[in-house]
């Protein structure tokens, strides 16, 4: 099954996830109260790490495993990157989750996160139904 | 089974920050697949409820390997938590222990605090609102924490950088000016 590495992937994923606490609420607080440098260190950590590998690929062409070269989009700004930004900071202090995080909380036997999860899709939802009024 | 033993203790925010980091390539290199979940969501509006809506009108089983993505990390959710369970508690800072006792948050038994409720009016606004929240804002901002923060500065993307910026003031603003009023009112 060619979908297979990625559930594999995610597996990885989502363990790391529940080991370094990132989908914890208590270390979302700590970090919105600049009382640990956890996930400061995590998310610095991940972005250089991210930076560093991208750059190879690029200066070394490196290809996919099936011998295709890697092509990352570019992304273009609209002004939802800072109105939606701001409301996302907002819900990710309240339930202490990014949708990262909400499918690993809920596999780690946190039933009532399938409630945020569903409110996240349903606001997902609206967003794509008002689209089309939104200031972008 | 001293490695098992070691798996189960919380690890260092270096080692997990390295993981992460190394998600982007991996991805990248297994069939050029850029790092991101709350596509995901999409993906599932489209799937489930697309109401004829044209931003749900795409072929999104093209996209499907996110959603095997995400059924991954569920299940890397449930295998961390029954095989590499660390049963102390969360260790938080004391300045953040303090505060959260103001709330009336004291218990630190699991990852999640066990003093919100789900069927209470505190735990509506917390699940329901704080969801919708994710949810709404994530797909307006064109991503979220993986897709913007770790994928989109990866790649030097300043469109990235703008939105993570937005996300860490929103959820300072969050933290500090709301939830603590959202306990004080709602209790």
């Amino acid at each position: 099954m060619k979908n297979l590495k990625y559930i594999i992937a995610g597996i990885f994923f989502g363990i790391i996830l529940v080991k370094s606490q990132v989908l914890s609420w208590f270390r979302i607080q700590e970090m919105f109260q600049l009382t640990s440098f956890h996930m400061y260190g995590v998310i610095g950590t991940a972005v250089i790490i991210g930076i560093i590998s991208v750059q190879l690929i690029k200066r070394f062409d490196i290809k996919t495993i099936k011998g295709a070269p890697i092509v990352i989009p570019d992304k273009t700004f609209h002004k939802g990157n800072i109105i939606g930004g701001l409301i996302f900071g907002i819900g990710w202090a309240i339930t202490g989750a990014c949708p990262g995080p909400l499918f690993a909380q809920i596999g780690a036997g946190f039933t009532a996160v399938v409630i945020t999860l569903l409110s996240a899709i349903a606001g997902t939802w609206v967003y794509g139904a008002l689209k089309n009024k939104l200031p972008h | 089974m001293q490695v098992l033993t070691y798996l189960q203790h919380p690890w260092h925010w270096a080692v997990a920050g390295v993981l992460i980091g190394l998600t982007v390539p991996l991805l990248l290199i297994l069939d050029n697949k850029t790092f991101g979940i709350s596509s995901s969501l999409r993906h599932i509006c489209a799937a489930c409820i697309p109401a004829n809506i044209s931003f749900f009108k795409y072929d999104w089983k093209k996209e499907s390997w996110n959603l095997f993505f995400i059924a991954g990390i569920l299940i890397g959710g449930f295998i961390a938590n029954s095989l590499l369970h660390d049963s102390a508690n969360i260790q938080v800072a004391a300045a953040t222990q303090e505060r959260l006792a103001t709330y009336g948050i004291r218990d630190y038994s699991a990852l999640l605090p066990a003093d919100i409720h789900l069927f209470t009016l505190k735990g509506l606004v917390f699940f329901v609102f704080g969801g919708f929240l994710v949810g709404f804002g994530t797909r307006y901002a064109g991503g979220c924490t993986s897709g913007h923060a770790i994928m989109g500065l990866s790649n030097l993307q300043w469109p990235s950088l703008v939105a993570t910026i937005c996300f860490m003031a929103g959820g300072f603003f969050s933290a500090n000016l709301i939830v603590p009023y959202l306990f004080k009112w709602l209790s």
